[in-house]
């Protein structure tokens, strides 16, 4: 048996609310499918499973609140369960019996309600549980239920905006990664003409929903240049933690304030078609809250582009437990020197926060000059 | 068309993409983007609606000429005409 | 005739009206039974009709009721229109052979050749402190048999008009007719045009609760709304009338229109014509309720003579109010 957790989305996140189940027992799953979603700070998040097998039992209600790691759900998967799991549902282990597979799914509670309450709660979408009954020996009435959706409607319209909750996540976030993580930061001015000028022609060849924008190259010579300093690339959890995927976290700012920061996964082994495609894909997404888990939860550095109009450079601040983040400032024209010759050259800046416990300024200034190289050639990319 | 139909039409596709943004207060000769805070990302996705529902095609270099509604709107009064031959 | 005419009647009389008016429209309808003729029946419900229409067709019988109960389908079999008046719903236990196996079941066993158009009447329920020789209400005894059409005059106007058009039918009939109500004046619509036997009535629209009833339970019923009005609380009272078969659509559609279910009846609880609308009600309506469906029925006794006790065995009035009361209040 494997269980489902509530998954942590970002180093803020200490809880999250089942907002809904997409599956019920009975319901085969393969890794990938979204059983769930979460509320969290950050808007509602598609949950994604990432095994295989049949849904044996849902241990959480919709609209509960759990906090990280909390059993959701059991997955039975050919696995016995652990004894850890079957203590809390109150199971026999010691008998030394094997547990069996299917087991019979009661509803956890019982809710009194009358038919009509619950129809038209069902219909509403209203959870019982969070109803007071007012009828007979506390009965759930139709008139609590359609009570308690007005309320719920009230609610829905004096909830604190996203943006302010968003807000909090970043502010936990960030405070974290200055109380904990001691940065060091490195830049590097990087010219751009190449890329640019290579960028033209490339876009020549293709419909204007295919063209590409100056950040893919950004994103791909990070990638590419973490292959060549993997210490910048995972985790710092008591100890460096190197992860092998790069998984770009590429940060995005939300019109009305807060920023989410969605995975590009395995951004090295992308081409620019596809991380064009993937920002398509990520970018409408995170500005309308709506991310998958995966894509919130599984990045091992991020970049931050402010695009251009914009501020010179940038440093940034950490998002733990990353160890690394790349800055890109905005893309302007200045005097460049360049073999004794004074140029203009559109010049972006490059700059990096690191975790001085993972990692020290040569590490550092190594990935910089990787980058600055592959912006160079931007043909390789 | 008229301009103030083309320009409705614009209107209409920039808070397609760019929701809380006030596209219809902009003035004739305010810079889009800088005015509306549309980055690179939403400029392009506003160039892709503007050619499919157009019917005409818009090149990098032509950036230049859409900065602004008067521009724009100019843009696309020429581009029209211009096409089909 | 204005619709809104009507006519103040007691019930006694809307029963003879029936009787008389079936004579004479039909030379093969006679009324047959235990002192109908020269005593003018135990009720009076048929004085005077002697001297009107003579021995042949106000036939005293001799008190047996199986045997006339016998006589009167044979009569109905040989193409008559036979009226047989059973004294009290006690005594037609005696005739209940004649009944379930002859007139019940003779078109099943005939293959379908012999049809039985007799009609029966019979008092039910509590009159003047009759007890248990005189006073139960046994609809639901003869609701459970398939073959016959079990009517409730439950109003003056059914006592009037249910006769006539029992008589109309080809199978069996069973009027029940109610002691208690035979005083009772009341004013009766004048147009019967949208009359029928075959459908329950809403005696009263409400949007609050159903009371669902029948018989001696209507008048009841709707004093009781008429008090509920005075409350804030519109209950709605449907009248059954006709317990076999029943018309279970009406209930259907007031429980859909008030989510709440209240069954009156005099007849005992346990087994009665509200149990088996309780259980169409969870058959078909559950997702309607929002309480659940409650009973009112006779205690389970034989009827006692002692006046408070006849009146404390059966729902009254108050007892409707008080169980609306109970089912609306919220904590």
């Amino acid at each position: 048996m494997i269980e489902f957790n509530m998954p942590s989305l970002g180093a803020d996140m200490e809880a999250g609310t089942l907002r809904e189940w997409l599956v019920k027992p009975g319901d085969k799953v393969k890794r990938g499918d979204i059983i769930a979603i979460v509320e969290t700070q950050k808007g509602l998040i598609d949950i994604e499973v990432f095994d295989e097998g049949v849904v044996n039992q849902l241990l959480i209600r919709e609209d509960e609140k759990v906090p990280v790691g909390t059993v959701m759900a059991l997955i039975a998967n050919g696995e016995k369960g652990t004894g850890k799991t079957l203590q809390r549902l109150g199971k026999e282990t010691e008998t030394g019996k094997p547990v069996e597979e299917w087991q019979p799914v009661i509803a956890p509670h019982l809710v009194k309600a009358s038919p009509l309450a619950k129809r038209i709660a069902a219909e509403k979408n209203i959870d019982l549980q969070t109803v007071k009954g007012t009828g007979e020996g506390g009965a759930i009435t139709k008139e609590d239920v359609e009570k308690a959706a007005a309320q719920k409607a009230v609610m829905n319209e004096i909830k604190p905006p996203a943006t302010e909750s968003i807000r909090m996540a970043v502010a936990a976030a960030m405070s974290k990664s200055n109380r904990e993580i001691p940065h060091y930061y490195l830049q590097q001015k990087i010219d751009m003409r190449k890329a640019l000028a290579w960028l033209v022609e490339a876009n020549k060849l293709r419909g204007v929903k295919q063209r590409l924008l100056p950040v893919v190259l950004l994103i791909k010579a990070v990638a590419k240049a973490l292959t060549a300093v993997p210490e910048l690339n995972g985790y710092w959890e008591n100890g460096f933690r190197h992860k092998d995927e790069i998984n770009i976290g590429f940060a995005i700012s939300l019109r009305s304030g807060g920023v989410m920061i969605p995975a590009i996964h395995n951004a090295d082994k992308k081409t620019l078609d596809e991380l064009m495609t993937a920002l398509n894909y990520i970018i409408p997404r995170a500005r309308a809250m709506k991310l998958k888990s995966s894509e919130l939860s599984t990045s091992t550095i991020t970049i931050t582009s402010l695009g251009e109009a914009n501020a010179e450079l940038v440093y940034g601040v950490i998002y733990p437990p990353q160890v690394a983040l790349v800055g890109f400032g905005s893309i302007i024209e200045q005097p460049w020197a360049e073999q004794g010759m004074l140029d203009v050259r559109p010049v972006i800046t490059a700059t990096l926060a690191a975790d001085h416990r993972a990692t020290d300024g040569a590490t550092g200034s190594r990935l910089l000059m990787y980058i600055n190289n592959y912006l160079q050639k931007p043909e390789l990319l | 068309m008229t301009d103030e139909e083309i320009k409705h039409v614009v209107v209409e596709l920039f808070k397609k993409i760019a929701p809380d943004t006030e596209p219809e207060k902009l003035a004739p000769d305010d810079d889009i983007r800088h005015t509306l805070e549309i980055d690179s990302f939403d400029a392009l996705q506003f160039v892709v609606a503007l050619d499919e529902h157009f019917g005409i095609e818009t090149p990098e270099e032509d950036y230049g000429k859409i900065a602004t509604m008067k521009n724009l709107i100019y843009y696309i009064q020429q581009k029209k005409t211009r096409l089909p031959t | 005739m204005n619709s809104n005419d009507t006519i103040l009647i007691t019930y006694r009389e809307a029963l003879k009206q029936a009787v008389r008016e079936a004579l004479h429209k039909d030379e093969k309808v006679f009324l047959m039974g235990e002192d109908v003729g020269r005593y003018g029946g135990a009720f009076a419900v048929s004085k005077g009709l002697l001297q009107e229409f003579g021995p042949e067709r106000i036939m005293d019988v001799p008190l047996s009721e199986n045997g006339f109960v016998g006589a009167g389908i044979g009569a109905a079999l040989g193409g008559m229109r036979p009226i047989v008046e059973i004294m009290t719903v006690n005594f037609s236990l005696l005739a209940m052979d004649q009944l379930v196996n002859n007139a019940a079941t003779l078109l099943h066993m005939s293959g379908g050749q012999l049809n039985v158009p007799v009609v029966i009447r019979m008092s039910c329920g509590t009159g003047r402190q009759l007890a248990a020789q005189h006073s139960h209400s046994w609809e639901p005894l003869f609701a459970h048999i398939p073959g016959l059409i079990v009517l409730s005059a439950g109003t003056h106007e059914d006592a009037r008009h249910m006769l006539p058009m029992a008589l109309q039918s080809a199978d069996p009939v069973i009027i029940f007719e109610y002691t208690a109500m035979l005083n009772m004046e009341k004013d009766m619509p004048g147009n019967t045009s949208d009359f029928n036997i075959n459908k329950a009535m809403v005696r009263k629209p409400g949007k609050d609760i159903s009371i669902i009833t029948y018989g001696a339970g209507v008048y009841k019923a709707l004093d009781a709304a008429a008090a509920l009005a005075t409350m804030g609380v519109e209950a709605e009272v449907v009248d059954l009338r006709i317990l076999r078969p029943l018309d279970k659509d009406t209930a259907f559609e007031s429980v859909r229109k008030t989510h709440r279910a209240l069954l009156v009846e005099e007849a005992w609880a346990t087994v009665n014509i509200s149990a088996e609308i309780s259980a169409c009600i969870m058959e078909n309506v559950f997702y309607e309720l929002d309480l659940p469906v409650q009973r009112l029925g006779g205690v389970e006794v034989p009827m006692p003579y002692a006046k408070h006790l006849e009146d404390a065995s059966l729902p009254q009035k108050e007892d409707i109010v008080e169980r609306v009361k109970k089912m609306l209040q919220h904590d």
